[in-house]
């Protein structure tokens, strides 16, 4: 626990000395935002409006976690491994990661809300859906950003790798976002909150019994 | 080793006579399917063989996982190859009978999808072994990748469709191959051709493992 409270604050502190890391990533999603406010300039629709969105979220969530994989020397990665253990190390980056995730698809939310004017009819489950899928996001990158920067930190090998196993969450978040937006009643949300919720756990469970055979190499 | 020619001699057979049978063999005329149940006997069973070869995969990338014996790593490899081979067979005849029976090759369904995910991932693990140049790095990271694929695709193809709708026989009230259209001719089909795509399947995957086995050796 205070391994992964340690790394946890390092990653912080790493980044509010080098904030052009985390800049970067914000700057690419309100370019990405920016763009789409150009091209497309009106999204009636509620199924559109929820899939720019998370199409967004995609594309910049690969540009932030594999930012921060980057940014390890080969030589810091040896030392951290060394000093903890890999499940804090895994946990830490996971949890990292789902912070930063989090605050990015915020940030979305609010910039893509103001440039596409949408009615929410449910706004707990529509933060809710955001919160649960950006973290879903950023647990599965993590492992797999991991197994990309083996390969050389392709950033398209990371694409698809990581397409595939995101598209469960994908599907589940946009149907969550949606309903959300109709105000669908809460006993059938219920389901759908309780299939993202178990994905993430799955998928976290998942990276932490498998990152010990990726770390130290 | 007895095992393995039985299953060899068997699996020519059982395939001819799926082959032949599946489509001489008299189907019940039902409203809709009609004929083209007749792909109970290829698309079902070859999905049938699919499962079970990329189970055989994850079973042997966990295996690579605990004891780091390249043999592991090729059979994990080879039975992902021959997966393959039987899922583009399913989803191609899946295609087919769809365009008779939904009006449309592709239609999106949580099943279909789902199948086409699963392809995608095992696709990709394909391209994650060939960027790797160190064996046993190639070995740990892929069948990490395995695992993780595997897991998700579960998850995936056996759970969600379950969640919502789908137009897939078996899930949201449309009647299952199985449940009543199925009568004893066709089961006196269908059983046999599930053996048969199995055992030509692993038949298969281990002629791809000697030919790995001897290339690595070299």
């Amino acid at each position: 626990m205070d391994k992964f409270l340690a790394i946890l604050t390092k990653e912080f502190k790493s980044d509010f000395r080098n904030p052009y890391i985390l800049g970067g990533a914000g700057l690419f999603l309100l370019s990405t935002l920016f763009v789409c406010y150009i091209t497309v300039k009106r999204i009636p629709n509620p199924s559109t409006w929820v899939a720019l969105y998370w199409i967004i979220i995609l594309f910049s969530a690969f540009n932030a976690v594999a930012k921060s994989f980057t940014s390890e020397t080969r030589e810091r990665m040896l030392y951290l491994y060394t000093l903890t253990g890999p499940a804090a190390f895994i946990t830490s980056k996971a949890v990292y990661h789902a912070l930063v995730m989090i605050l990015l698809s915020l940030i979305a939310v609010v910039v893509y809300s103001t440039f596409f004017e949408m009615p929410i009819e449910d706004p707990t489950m529509f933060y809710t859906s955001v919160i649960l899928g950006a973290s879903g996001i950023a647990i599965i990158l993590s492992l797999l950003s991991t197994i990309a920067s083996k390969a050389g930190n392709n950033l398209t090998l990371m694409a698809i790798l990581a397409l595939p196993i995101l598209l469960p969450q994908m599907m589940v978040s946009t149907t969550l976002m949606k309903n959300a937006i109709d105000g669908i009643e809460f006993s059938i949300q219920l389901k759908y909150l309780f299939v993202l919720g178990g994905l993430n756990v799955v998928s976290f469970a998942l990276s932490v019994v498998l990152f010990p055979y990726l770390w130290r190499e | 080793m007895k095992l393995h020619l039985a299953f060899k001699i068997l699996s020519f057979p059982l395939v001819i006579f799926a082959l032949t049978a599946g489509l001489l063999v008299d189907v019940p005329a039902l409203n809709i399917l009609n004929e083209t149940i007749r792909n109970l006997f290829f698309h079902v069973t070859s999905w049938f063989a699919m499962v079970l070869l990329f189970i055989a995969s994850f079973v042997y990338s966990i295996r690579y996982l605990r004891t780091g014996s390249p043999i592991d790593d090729l059979k994990a490899r080879a039975f992902v190859e021959t997966g393959m081979v039987f899922g583009i067979a399913g989803m191609v005849t899946g295609m087919l009978w769809a365009n008779y029976t939904w009006g449309a090759f592709w239609v999106p369904d949580p099943k279909l999808n789902g199948a086409a995910i699963a392809l995608l991932a095992y696709l990709a693990y394909g391209i994650l072994r060939n960027s790797l140049q160190d064996s046993i790095q190639r070995g740990k990271v892929s069948a990490v990748y395995n695992i993780f694929a595997f897991v998700m695709m579960i998850l995936f193809v056996f759970i969600l469709p379950r969640m919502t709708d789908s137009l897939h026989p078996g899930n949201g009230g449309n009647p299952a191959f199985s449940s009543y259209d199925l009568d004893d001719t066709m089961r006196m089909v269908f059983y046999p051709a599930i053996l048969g795509w199995i055992f030509l399947g692993l038949w298969m995957t281990e002629i791809r493992i000697r030919i790995a086995n001897l290339k690595m050796n070299r």
